[in-house]
């Protein structure tokens, strides 16, 4: 397994590529616009933003053509735009690198960003309190904050370095901070907001430290010269490196340990669900690792680290996912899981880059689909997330019921739907992992499939079908509830994102189009023989594991009324994943309360010992100061008797010294 | 007629040495001499309405000739650093244009031209100064305001001008008491002249008279016995006796101790300080701000020389004496700084702090000693001289507000002048980006490269008590809430305007780009 794999040395941008800074300008301007001038563009503002971001598509989308038109070796591309940080022994050049990797990820966030763009238009037509066109300053800024975060995203994926990727990473982190409490009247917002930047922090400080250490050992922070030389590098710094990374990864993409800001962030409006914490910035951390390859490929240790994180991560995300009724944090809980299915993906090293990346692509259309449905739902429901309120929607919305339902097709692996090609692929790469490995990766990955299974059964049944639940109730702000379905400028995008959800797999899989574009990039897949189970066998178990979780979630879910208030006396299993399985409380214990209690310790010590010090200290100057002054009295004859004093003691020390 | 007395042109020359006299070289201590005169005339024969303008132009106009001087005998194509004047037959100049003379007097012009700005200043209240006419019978001599205008203040500057610059250039110690009395002497005179409060100012002009009496007399005291010890009065002639063995050394240190004191007390070092705050609250603020920028600059200019000169051989018996001082000093002003509820008095005890840093710089007897303490004389001066500016600015019905109560919320009704005043109390204090910094960061390390540690260590201590009292005006003017019916600001006029502006621009300056005054101050030193 240990074939360390080319690294292809990337060619100077020519033709369209030469532009290519255009795709970060372009949103870029859009936000610099929007937020420096002020209301003048509240009226036009959201337009201009959509306009960016479908002009940084069509010619991402002329880029990927002219690419396509190259021989495979040629595709590896970097612009050099200018000098950033050049000090001394620290260089940073600012620029591009266009090459097949980045440019799945360029029509990933343009295309999905471009369609959520479009969808705000009408999602924020009338803002959660249910005003009308009420506030086109909110819209605005709405909008100049989603071309921030494309612009950054970006800047993140295109950089040629680890400090250009830094530097989009910051930026998407403050344009997730900036969205989640883009409501921020509202107490949960601004702490979910909080909470997401912190936690993010941790992972950031990771990252920094990896970058720190590539500076220190070999000089340099530009990706070809740190990938042709990593292996210079001794085996532990590799996988301190390595390790570090991942930290940075489990922040921005949620995973294990740091995955409880992510259902937090759902707080935010829908389509920055959609777009920021479900189908581009979350996968940052899947890019991190598919892009550092050449690191990972060295250090086995590290790779097994990376999938361990995802296997439990997947688990643990599709286990609380089953628990909740909050149709925004099931979907937030099935991101955690999809992602920790790249993760391991990416853990298992050239067998698996490229089938993280497949997965994330198709995740990214059926995820985004599946919250812009949501979105649908809520818009058309008062904004109630609640499913023991909703009931019999299909009826009402009958496009969000279609759209949704496809997207929850390709999730779920329905044969020859998106999510059936990439998922089965990575939980049969997961079996083929030699001896243990391949049992428990393989078999985590494939129960894995069954939660998920049942869990977006149950959310289907408990919105779309069933009672009406919601007759005769009334929305926390007092008004009945009347589905209606939504405004084509929101149901376009759900339609286009449901034709991606159900064709985007089959698309990309057939003829290893995606596979092969990626092979500059990522190396050839090593297509993994042996191993636990043989491949024939994979397709069979996944659809059959999670035909047995549709089942289930029917059995238990779709056969019974549903009760309108969650029933209190529940299992254990239920009540542990109704409490995130304990995340958010062993952070408490582990990490806040300890916290708090050295805090108070040495605010203790502060006042007491600090404090105490300094103002005795103070005290003594300040009471010696007081009687001194009463030597100034004012009198000439004492002023003069205190020269004469000096001068004789003066005088008489001179003497001491020189006859003693 | 006069030759006809002596009898014969023979008997005048063998009886007076003529000396020789680099004209060039002394030409700005000329024009100032030269125009102080010219201004008792003025004062003798003009029109009382017309003074006043013409005694602003003449000294303005001194100020700027003599720096014009200055500037072109230092880019002339002489040889610059040697000249002055020297008795033949003499190596040293009897009154030298060394390089450390030549940079300290155009520190001296350059901070008395500001000064001469504050006082001629008069768009406020009608200026600072009064003819010296008594209170009438009756009236309340506390508040008594005298009438009219006077313009004496101007000769008195120029001679107390001009009597800086030989003090600091003078090598010989009789020559420096003469230059001493000449600056002084206009300098008791200047503190009496207050149009408001004229008891307080009287009376620190008489203290300040009489202390200076007092001092002068240690000096020549010192002086004579000195004399005795060294059979001259030179200072090269006192530092060739030191490196003989067969002269009394009790001459030699006490008369040295005893000349000290006379030194420290101009430069207002502890505990030689005792005239300062009661002086410095009492004069005219325009002259405290004069005192306070430019007298020390020649007081330190002169203790530079004397020590440098006359006593670098004996330095070992004597540097832990003034380690001692510099010690007292600085503790002393910072820690009385701390209780001062008055502006000026917490300024003067600032200034006692400061002069103990300037001379833990003056004893490191090194060429970055040197440099470094010029260097800090250059930035302290125009640092203070911007900081009484202000003060002459915040006024309520009986004249400056100089109380710290009343200067409470300045900064709500008067931003500008708060964070003008901020700054400068910043720079006092030693903060980066302020002239303070720097002329601290060159002593100290100056010090340090002498193996003195310990004493800046005592310094940085000093500093750190000190920048209490600057803050706590920041604190006060931009945190607490106005005072009722406390001063206003007034408009300040062009002349206090353009002197406060030099004073912030230059602290600023040497704040951010020292190197070209750094390189000034250690162009060369003293001609031995």
């Amino acid at each position: 397994m240990e074939t360390f794999l080319a690294v292809q040395e990337p060619l100077a941008a020519s033709g369209v590529a030469e532009y290519g800074w255009l795709l970060i300008a372009l949103p870029l301007f859009g936000a610099a616009v929007l937020l420096l001038g002020g209301r003048r563009t509240n009226a036009w503002g959201h337009l201009l933003g959509c306009a960016t971001v479908i002009a940084a598509f069509v010619y991402g989308l002329a880029l990927f053509l002219s690419m396509t038109g190259m021989p495979a070796d040629e595709r590896v591309r970097e612009l050099h735009l200018f000098d950033w940080i050049p000090v001394n022994a620290l260089n940073v050049e600012f620029g591009l690198r266009i090459d097949p990797l980045s440019m799945v990820f360029v029509l990933l966030i343009t295309g999905v960003g471009a369609l959520i763009h479009i969808y705000s238009v009408g999602y924020m037509s009338h803002d959660q309190a249910g005003r009308t066109g009420a506030d086109n300053t909110e819209r605005r800024r709405f909008f100049a904050y989603l071309n921030l975060f494309v612009g950054a995203m970006l800047i993140l994926v295109l950089g040629n370095s680890f400090v250009t990727l830094y530097l989009g990473w910051e930026g998407v982190g403050l344009a997730s901070y900036l969205l989640i409490a883009f409501w921020q009247h509202r107490p949960a917002a601004a702490t979910a907001a909080k909470k997401a930047f912190l936690m993010n922090r941790v992972g950031d400080v990771g990252l920094a430290l990896a970058i720190f250490l590539m500076f220190a050992e070999l000089g340099t922070t530009q990706y070809t010269e740190v990938f042709a030389r990593a292996g210079e590098m001794p085996t532990g710094v590799l996988l301190a490196i390595a390790l570090l990374l991942l930290l940075g990864a489990c922040g921005k993409s949620g995973q294990f340990p740091l995955q409880a800001w992510l259902p937090d962030a759902m707080e935010g409006p829908t389509p920055v669900s959609a777009l920021i914490h479900a189908a581009t910035m979350v996968t940052a951390g899947v890019y991190l690792i598919a892009r550092s390859n050449p690191i990972y490929n060295l250090t086995e240790d590290g790779r097994l680290v990376v999938t361990i994180i995802g296997a439990l991560t997947l688990l643990i995300g599709a286990i609380i996912g089953c628990a909740y009724d909050d149709i925004k944090k099931v979907l937030a809980y099935s991101t955690v899981s999809q992602i920790g299915y790249m993760i391991l993906a990416v853990g298992l090293g050239p067998a698996g880059y490229a089938l993280g990346i497949f997965h994330l692509l198709t995740h990214g259309f059926f995820k985004a689909g599946l919250f812009l449905g949501a979105g649908s739902v809520m818009h058309g429901m008062n904004d109630e997330v609640n499913m023991r309120r909703f009931g019999g929607l299909a009826k009402h919305m009958p496009i969000t019921f279609v759209t949704f339902g496809l997207g929850y097709l390709a999730l779920i692996g329905f044969p020859f739907l998106s999510g059936y090609f990439s998922k089965d692929e990575i939980v049969a790469a997961a079996f083929a992992q030699e001896g243990w490995r391949g049992w428990v990766f393989g078999g985590a990955a494939a129960l894995g499939a069954a939660l998920t299974a049942f869990y977006m059964t149950r959310l289907m049944l408990m919105t779309f079908f069933g009672e009406k639940r919601w007759k005769g109730q009334k929305s926390a702000d007092g008004r009945e509830y009347h589905p209606h379905e939504s405004p084509a400028s929101m149901t376009v995008p759900m339609i286009v994102l449901a034709f991606g959800s159900v064709f985007g797999g089959v698309l990309l899989y057939s003829g290893d189009r995606l596979l092969g574009w990626l092979e500059p990039s990522l190396g050839a897949v090593a297509h993994a023989e042996g191993g636990a189970l043989p491949h024939s066998v994979i397709p069979f178990l996944v659809v059959g594991l999670s035909a047995v979780g549709v089942l289930l979630a029917w059995l238990l879910v779709g056969r019974r009324p549903v009760p309108a208030t969650a029933p209190a006396q529940v299992s254990f299993p239920v009540r542990a994943a109704r409490a995130d399985l304990y995340g958010n409380a062993l952070n408490e214990t582990l990490f806040a309360r300890p916290g708090t209690w050295l805090t108070r310790a040495l605010v203790y010590v502060d006042n007491r010992g600090v404090d105490g010090l300094v103002n005795g200290i103070a005290a003594l100057l300040g009471g010696s100061s007081g009687r001194l002054r009463r030597a100034q009295t004012g009198f000439v004859r004492s002023y003069a008797l205190s020269i004469l004093g000096g001068a004789v003691l003066l005088t008489a020390a001179l003497l001491m010294v020189r006859f003693t | 007629m006069f030759q006809a007395t002596l009898g014969s042109q023979d008997v005048a020359q063998s009886a007076v040495n003529i000396p020789e006299i680099d004209w060039q070289a002394i030409s700005p201590v000329v024009v100032v001499f030269v125009a102080a005169c010219l201004s008792v005339l003025v004062e003798a024969f003009l029109p009382r309405e017309r003074r006043w303008s013409v005694q602003v132009t003449l000294s303005l106009l001194t100020v700027v000739v003599a720096g014009l001087a200055l500037g072109l005998y230092v880019n002339s194509d002489a040889v610059v650093g040697t000249g002055g004047i020297t008795v033949a037959g003499q190596a040293v100049p009897l009154f030298s244009a060394d390089y450390p003379a030549l940079f300290l007097w155009g520190t001296l012009l350059a901070l008395s031209f500001g000064a001469l700005l504050l006082i001629a200043d008069r768009s406020v209240d009608g200026g600072a100064f009064a003819s010296p006419v008594p209170p009438a019978p009756g009236g309340d001599p506390v508040q008594y305001q005298a009438p009219g205008r006077q313009t004496e203040v101007f000769p008195l500057a120029l001679f107390a001008l001009g009597g800086m610059m030989v003090f600091l250039a003078a090598n010989d110690l009789l020559t420096m008491f003469v230059a001493l009395e000449v600056l002084s002497l206009p300098l008791y005179l200047m503190c009496g002249l207050a149009r408001r409060r004229r008891l307080i100012s009287q009376e620190s002009a008489v203290k300040y008279f009489l202390l200076g009496a007092f001092s002068s007399a240690f000096f020549l005291y010192g002086l004579a016995l000195l004399y005795g010890y060294a059979g001259s009065v030179r200072l090269v002639d006192i530092a060739a006796a030191t490196a003989g063995t067969d002269r009394p050394e009790t001459l030699l240190y006490a008369g040295f101790g005893l000349l000290v004191v006379g030194l420290l007390f101009k430069a207002s070092i502890g505990p030689f300080h005792a005239w300062t705050p009661d002086v410095y609250q009492g004069a005219p603020t325009p002259v405290t701000a004069f005192m306070a920028a430019c007298t020390k600059v020649a007081a330190f200019g002169a203790i530079l020389r004397v020590l440098t000169l006359a006593f670098e051989a004996s330095s070992w018996e004597w540097r832990g004496v003034l380690w001692a001082v510099a010690i007292v000093s600085m503790l002393i002003g910072a820690v009385l700084g701390l209780t001062q509820t008055d502006m000026k008095r917490m300024i003067a005890y600032s200034s006692i702090a400061h002069a103990g840093f300037l001379l833990v710089g003056a004893i490191a007897m090194t060429e970055d000693g040197l440099s470094g303490t010029m260097f800090y004389l250059l930035a302290y001066g125009f640092t203070t001289l911007a900081a009484f500016g202000i003060i002459t600015l915040v006024r309520d019905g009986n004249g400056e507000a100089t109380h710290l109560s009343q200067w409470a919320g300045l900064a709500k009704r008067s931003p500008l002048v708060a964070v003008t005043f901020a700054f400068l109390l910043l720079a006092l204090a030693g903060i980066p980006m302020t002239s303070g910094f720097m002329g601290k960061l060159a002593v100290f390390s100056a010090a340090i490269a002498d193996g003195m540690a310990p004493l800046v260590v005592v310094a940085l201590l000093a500093s750190a008590i000190a920048a209490f009292f600057y803050l706590r005006v920041i604190v006060l003017m931009y945190f607490s809430e106005p005072a009722q019916d406390g001063p206003t600001v007034s408009v300040p006029g062009a002349f206090t305007t353009a002197a406060i502006t030099l004073g912030v621009v230059v602290t600023l300056l040497l704040g951010v780009l020292p190197a070209f005054a750094l390189d000034w101050a250690s162009v060369g030193g003293f001609v031995s």
